[in-house]
């Protein structure tokens, strides 16, 4: 393995001031100024879903699923029937003709996979007693079937039918799933990708064979995503990143983030945040086709695909591990953690570009054709041009738990589900109070006057 | 009245003399009459009365021993002192107002009873020094003579003037007493009468036997004496059951007898069971009628009729069971004495066995309530309810931070409630028009026009915004069954008849004039009308309803009614005028009458009301109705110079469809502020003084347990004085309670915590109900959702690991709280600068007794309440008037509406924004309370900085 070490002490006094991050109560770029909190839940809350526009699902241990209005807060159904924890969630959209109908499909530890319809809260389908639980689920709508892992890889169509499935050899069983293009699935299980080809035969009847099986992780791999039509990528436990052509599967680029450096190190924080395992743990791996986000331990890394390097990072972004992130724009992103913040980053160039910041702790494996350098070309005098900062823009408390994840309605706001039992509704308050005042004057004229 | 030594006139100052005030002033509504007798102080006026309070007093005119009084409330002989109670019976009862026909009236064979309506006195007794609204009722014993009993329920009161303005009220409380005690002593005279024929029932069979027996016994005997007297007994006895059985369908029919008591509504589940009862009662002797199926039941009995003495007077140990005893074991019928006994040797009933014993005690909670509610002085009432009418007119804002009113007291004002001792459900009241009290200028006759019919077009022009309250609360015009009976009362004899007939709705103003005429004209054959005949009337009189209404009856939408109808009124109106000023015999009652007339449902000022039919039809046009009625209102305008009264802005700032935003930014932004808060500054100087003879205001409907009385809120204004007036940095702690960032009070001392908290607590905008928005004393750690729930915690501070934990909840939560620290008399919140709250926390300020700045912090508040009222409901502050105008338009005059107009920095708008937010969701929330969605909880993300002293 080949670590490079690049710049460790110079770099850190001007990215990093404090492992703690604190930026005060004044957070001119925070609107989200109103929150709402969202009570239903008997235990951790998990996942959430987005359904469509107004609407989001969240599901969690307790083995509920509550479907919310986002705009007004309301709990709109109750989706009960999983004794036990829900283990994944996704959506199920059918597109026939010109409706589009929008499903939920969850899977428990009950070993059950359940259909949901969100509009009414009828469990439309269901399986019970399958040989293991489902870890994680896939929806493959161009071919109309789904399908789950977990110690098997079951392919099913949308009526719930068996299609084929495939005994898994590795204990941990398959803990991610994505589609490839030419019918392929990409499944992780520990330290592989395993690739599968779903073939429809003459009579429609569909197989599934494995194709191929990559084992370039050193560690289980803990993330597994689709960048773009192109590329995917996976991080592992041990803190690799590699990204992998979609098409013939090689390693495009090998990142592996390390912290050994801080035996040089004379602050006391760095030391604090030394190299426990979990620590450099790929927790997050997130993308908008042209950044992948990735959450290492509590630290954030921002990896450009066109320049396969990392363009900003921040070592200890949370005070405890980073559970989810999301990249809101080219500039922004926001991430959430075990220490119950949400946090809003945005990417800046630095300061000052007369101490550039270097890539940090990095060891960087560039494979395959490296692609043209287009940085920004105001940063082709530096030296090195595309690193930049990642600024802290305002947190969100509100969660006495780890928030376990968010998702972002836009303008219409931010739900976040945590440890605590509770969702939390974050909303620009201004818009809402706007909101209110149109509503206000429509009651008015309803009601002909006060 | 012919025996009371002063029957006070009920009458008023009449100020004709008045002329139309300038536009500007203050309207008569909003100003306190501070001192009503004008030269007079009213607080040193000496009274010679020897008694301290005022009392009610339950007397009887007993057939034995003439005038007594039976019981006092509140019930300490220390409140009568040396008054002489024996002699004030004597005196009000001594109007025998009653000489209504009783025993056998020619042409039917059996005894009537009297039907006598309730009768309403103001008499006094300017030796004593006490006067009295007196209310006379009957009672029904079959024991009695006549089978009535005569009593009187009076309140007792050293001020004259107290009880004339508040005749109305009483007379409603009074009313809902008496019939809550008449309702009982109809259950009760009913089951004696059930009682009673049994007995009779059983007395028939025996003797019957017995006369067979002898008929048995031979011929010879048949014409003995002995067997005349035992023929002469049994017809007797027969026409006493069938007098009996009359009786039990007289009282049954009790309610198919027109009222013309106008407060006389009773609770309709009551009466429904009630006459359902007598119906089977009635039914049930009816089949008996033969009273020989009941001998031959008797028959079987041998031992019974062994037993049975010549005399059949004697008491009898019978076994015998008929299906009535079925039903009630306990009781045994007895033979009756041919002879009743001497009236004077027998005891008479109580008044609680007169009435049923829920009912007697009903009545007396009730009057018990009365009593309390008119403790204190007139200016202290008038205040008080000047205080509430002002509050019910801002609905929308109330909640912020005025106590709570309780539905039911506004309804008590909007509706007669029939009072029922069984507590049936509260669904069947009857809408009618409380009578105000009066302490200014003669009422509008337009209010006498006015049908209170919601829907008449006539109302709906002249009192638009009570028509929108009304729609506000419109479950409250369902008319109930009640409504029926009222309506077709009619009086054909009156004068006025087409006039009253006209108001077919709930008849309100001929309701007012039968009162007036029971109280004026006294005894009178039509108060005891025939049953048949009765029917006949009310035929009669539904049909004249029907000729002279029928275009109302027809379009309930009220759009056809013509003019022409409106116009008769009004000229009809005028003749009843001329009556009342022509008729000086009747002048009291007219007058009364006038008095009686209901202004506004939601109110009970007159003035108010008035006021409002007045200007309405001048600032509300109200579509094309107000066209042809036009004529009318001119007339109306014309009768009464107090119609050019100040218009109200109010109504027209908030109605988005009828103003121009041009004009809503014309809008004399200051006046509604000023004039709410200077009101509020008036009566409260006013409550200050009155306040000290101990009333409370808040009279809390229903047992919250959080709902603090007025009184506690005074007192927490002590505190929040003291806490002004000791910390420098009242200022922003009260800033951090207004704009809604909630305030911990960290402190070891629990007391101490409470206390503050109760202090500040009187700042917490929408407290909620019983301060739900308030936690006393919280001694774990909080976490958001409490922070989302409460405003102001006390927070426990404790050195334990408990203690940590808490400390890291209020660090972590920093953002969105503010700390003010009991012990080290510090505050840590965001900085505020601003001068809107100069004048309530000045801490070197001249205020020096907690009520008094109690007072003060209400009006402050109050005016705050407006002022967001004002921004949440002017339409051009949050919309776009043009469709060109962008949103920065719209925020650039909200800006500036908030900055320039109203004066406010950018820390006091905080406070505006928060008001109007509460105020926006409180309007938005459904009135059904689905509270599926959780409530907002705003923020923002300013730096605090720390204070000290």
């Amino acid at each position: 393995m080949l670590r490079w070490i690049l710049g460790g002490r110079e770099a850190q006094g001007s990215v990093e001031k404090s492992p703690v991050l604190c930026i005060g109560e004044e957070q001119p770029k925070n609107w989200f100024t109103e929150l709402q909190v969202l009570k239903g839940h008997f235990d951790i809350v998990r996942f959430l879903v987005q359904i469509d526009d107004f609407r989001c699902a969240s599901a969690g241990d307790d083995g509920l699923v509550l479907v919310w209005n986002v705009e007004t807060g309301e709990r709109l159904q109750e989706l009960r029937g999983h004794s036990q924890q829900i283990t994944a969630i996704t959506t199920f959209t059918c597109n026939n003709g010109l409706t589009s109908h929008t499903s939920l499909l969850t899977a428990s530890s009950d070993r059950s996979l359940s259909l949901w319809d969100p509009d009414t809260g009828n469990r439309v389908q269901t399986i019970s007693d399958l040989q293991s639980s489902v870890k994680c689920l896939l929806v493959l709508e161009r071919l109309c079937v789904w399908v789950s892992g977990g110690e098997e890889l079951c392919v099913w169509n949308k009526d719930f039918q068996l299609q084929c499935h495939k005994q898994n050899h590795s204990d941990t069983g398959i803990t991610a799933l994505i589609e490839l293009p030419k019918n392929c699935i990409a499944a992780a299980m520990d330290k592989q990708i395993v690739i599968y080809r779903l073939t429809f035969s003459t009579d429609s009847s569909l197989s599934m064979a494995e194709i191929r099986c990559l084992s370039d992780h050193q560690d289980q791999i803990r993330a597994l995503i689709n960048v773009n039509d192109g590329f995917f990528a996976s991080g592992s436990h041990a803190g690799e990143l590699i990204l992998w052509d979609a098409i013939d599967w090689n390693i495009l680029a090998y990142e592996h983030i390390l912290w050994e450096e801080s035996q040089a190190c004379t602050q006391a924080e760095i030391r604090l945040a030394a190299p426990k395992p979990s620590e450099m743990s790929i927790q997050h791996l997130t993308t908008n086709g042209k950044h992948i986000l990735a959450a290492v331990g509590s630290g954030l890394y921002v990896y450009s695909i066109q320049t396969k390097s990392v363009v900003a990072y921040r070592k200890v972004a949370h005070d405890s591990n980073i559970l989810h992130t999301m990249l809101l724009s080219d500039s922004e992103l926001m991430s959430c953690s075990e220490d119950g913040s949400v946090r809003m980053w945005e990417i800046q160039d630095l300061p000052l570009p007369a101490e550039p910041a270097s890539a940090g702790f990095f060891g960087m494996w560039t494979f395959g054709r490296t692609n043209k350098q287009s940085g920004p070309p105001s940063k082709k005098v530096m030296e090195v041009p595309n690193i930049r900062m990642l600024e802290l823009t305002g947190d969100l408390i509100g969660h006495s738990g780890a928030v376990q994840m968010f998702v972002s309605f836009r303008e219409n706001g931010l739900v976040t589900c945590s440890a605590d039992h509770l969702l939390i509704l974050w909303k620009d308050g201004e818009r809402q109070s706007h909101l209110r005042s149109l509503a206000l004057f429509q009651k008015l004229e309803e009601n002909g006057g006060l | 009245m012919i025996g009371s030594p002063d029957l006070v006139a009920f009458t008023k100052e009449d100020d004709y003399g008045e002329t139309s005030p300038d536009p500007w002033a203050l309207p008569e509504e909003f100003s306190v009459p501070l001192h009503p007798l004008a030269d007079s102080n009213p607080w040193a006026k000496t009274s010679y009365a020897k008694f301290t309070k005022d009392f009610i007093l339950i007397s009887e005119f007993s057939e034995q021993v003439g005038p007594q009084p039976l019981l006092t409330i509140p019930d300490d002989p220390k409140i009568c002192g040396t008054f002489d109670l024996n002699y004030f019976s004597l005196r009000i009862m001594s109007v025998d107002y009653q000489a209504s026909f009783v025993g056998h009236p020619p042409g039917t064979g059996y005894p009537r009873l009297s039907f006598v309506e309730d009768s309403r006195v103001v008499l006094g007794d300017s030796k004593e020094g006490a006067f009295a609204y007196v209310h006379h009722l009957t009672l029904y014993d079959l024991e009695a003579r006549g089978f009535v009993r005569p009593f009187c329920m009076a309140y007792v009161s050293a001020d004259e003037r107290k009880i004339m303005l508040q005749f109305q009220e009483l007379s409603l409380r009074f009313s809902q007493a008496s019939e809550c005690l008449k309702a009982g002593n109809r259950r009760a005279f009913a089951k004696e009468l059930q009682r009673k024929l049994r007995d009779l029932e059983y007395t028939h069979s025996v003797l019957q036997r017995e006369e067979g027996l002898q008929r048995e016994a031979g011929p010879q005997c048949m014409y003995s004496a002995h067997a005349v007297e035992k023929a002469n007994e049994l017809a007797n006895v027969e026409k006493s059951i069938y007098e009996h059985r009359d009786l039990l369908r007289q009282i049954s029919s009790y309610h198919h007898r027109p009222r013309r008591d106008p407060h006389a509504v009773t609770c309709q589940k009551c009466i429904t069971e009630c006459l359902s009862e007598c119906e089977v009662l009635l039914d049930k002797y009816a089949k008996l009628a033969n009273p020989f199926s009941y001998c031959d039941k008797g028959k079987k009995e041998d031992e019974g009729q062994s037993q049975i003495n010549e005399e059949g007077g004697e008491d009898e140990v019978n076994e015998e069971e008929d299906e009535g005893v079925k039903r009630r074991p306990s009781y045994t019928p007895q033979l009756i004495k041919a002879k009743s006994a001497k009236c004077f040797d027998k005891r008479l009933k109580t008044l609680r066995e007169l009435c049923d014993n829920t009912f007697y005690e009903a009545t007396v909670e009730l009057l018990k309530d009365t009593e309390k509610s008119f403790r204190g002085d007139l200016c202290y009432l008038y205040t008080r309810r000047l205080d509430r009418t002002l509050r019910r007119k801002q609905r929308v804002t109330n909640f912020l931070f005025e106590e709570d009113l309780g539905d039911e007291d506004e309804d008590e004002r909007g509706t007669l409630r029939p009072f029922c001792a069984v507590n049936h459900a509260v669904d069947n009241y009857t809408l009618l028009n409380p009578p105000p009290i009066v302490l200014g200028p003669e009422p509008l006759e337009l209010d006498a026009l006015e049908p209170p019919h919601p829907l008449d077009p006539s109302s709906e022009i002249s009192r638009p915004q009570e028509l929108c309250e009304l729609g506000l609360v419109g479950s409250h015009l369902e008319s109930s069954p009640s409504d029926q009976t009222l309506e077709t009362q009619e009086s054909s004899e009156e004068t006025k008849g087409s006039f009253s007939s006209d108001k077919s709705g709930t008849g309100q103003a001929d309701r007012q004039q039968n009162l007036a005429s029971i109280t004026s004209e006294g005894p009178d054959s039509d108060l005891t009308p025939d049953p048949d005949h009765n029917t006949d009337l009310e035929r009669e009189s539904s049909s004249e309803e029907m000729e002279t209404t029928a275009g109302e009856d027809d379009g309930d939408n009220g759009g056809d009614q013509t003019p022409v109808s409106l116009l008769e009124v009004m000229s009809e109106l005028e003749a009843s005028r001329e009556d009342e000023c022509e008729g000086a015999t009747d002048g009291a009652c007219e007058i009364q009458s006038d008095l009686l007339v209901p202004i506004d449902t939601a109110c009970c000022m007159a003035q108010e009301g008035f006021l409002y039919e007045a200007s309405a039809p001048e600032t509300v046009p109200h579509h094309e109705q107000s066209s042809y009625l036009q004529p009318c209102q001119t007339l109306v305008v014309n009768q009464e110079p107090q119609a050019q009264l100040p218009l109200q802005d109010d109504y027209t700032v908030g109605s988005p469809s009828s103003e121009s935003p041009a004009a809503g930014l014309e809008l004399p932004v200051g006046l509604l502020g000023d004039a709410v808060s200077r009101t509020s500054a008036e009566d409260g100087s006013d409550c200050t003084m009155s306040a000290s003879t101990g009333s409370d205001r808040a009279a809390s409907p229903l047992g919250y347990g959080g709902v603090l009385t007025l009184r506690q809120r005074k007192k927490h204004g002590q505190g929040a004085l003291k806490f002004v007036r000791q910390y420098p940095f009242a200022m922003q702690a009260l800033w951090c309670l207004l704009s809604g960032r909630t305030l911990v009070v960290l402190g070891a001392d629990e007391g101490r915590v409470r206390r503050l908290v109760a202090a500040l607590a009187l700042f917490v905008p929408a407290p909620g109900k019983c301060g739900e928005r308030v936690q006393a004393w919280l001694s774990c750690p909080f976490t958001l959702t409490d922070l989302q729930r409460w405003k102001l915690i006390g927070l426990q501070r404790v050195a334990s690991p408990v203690g940590s934990s808490m400390l890291y909840s209020l660090s972590r939560y920093s953002r969105y709280i503010s700390i003010l620290d009991a012990d080290q008399k510090t505050l840590r919140c965001p900085p505020y600068r601003g001068q809107l709250l100069a004048n309530i926390a000045d801490h070197r300020t001249y205020i020096r007794r907690g009520s008094t700045y109690f007072l003060h912090l209400q009006s402050m508040l109050c005016r705050l309440a407006a002022k967001a009222f004002l921004y949440t409901f002017t339409h051009h502050l949050h919309l776009p008037v043009s469709s060109t105008e962008g949103s920065e338009v719209v925020e650039g005059r909200r800006r500036c509406f908030l900055q320039e107009q109203l004066g406010l920095g950018e820390e006091d708008s905080l406070i505006l924004l928060y008001l109007s937010q509460l105020i926006t969701q409180q309007y938005l929330q459904p009135a059904t309370g689905s509270s599926a969605a959780a409530t907002c909880f705003s923020f923002n993300y300013t730096t605090s900085v720390f204070y000290k002293i």
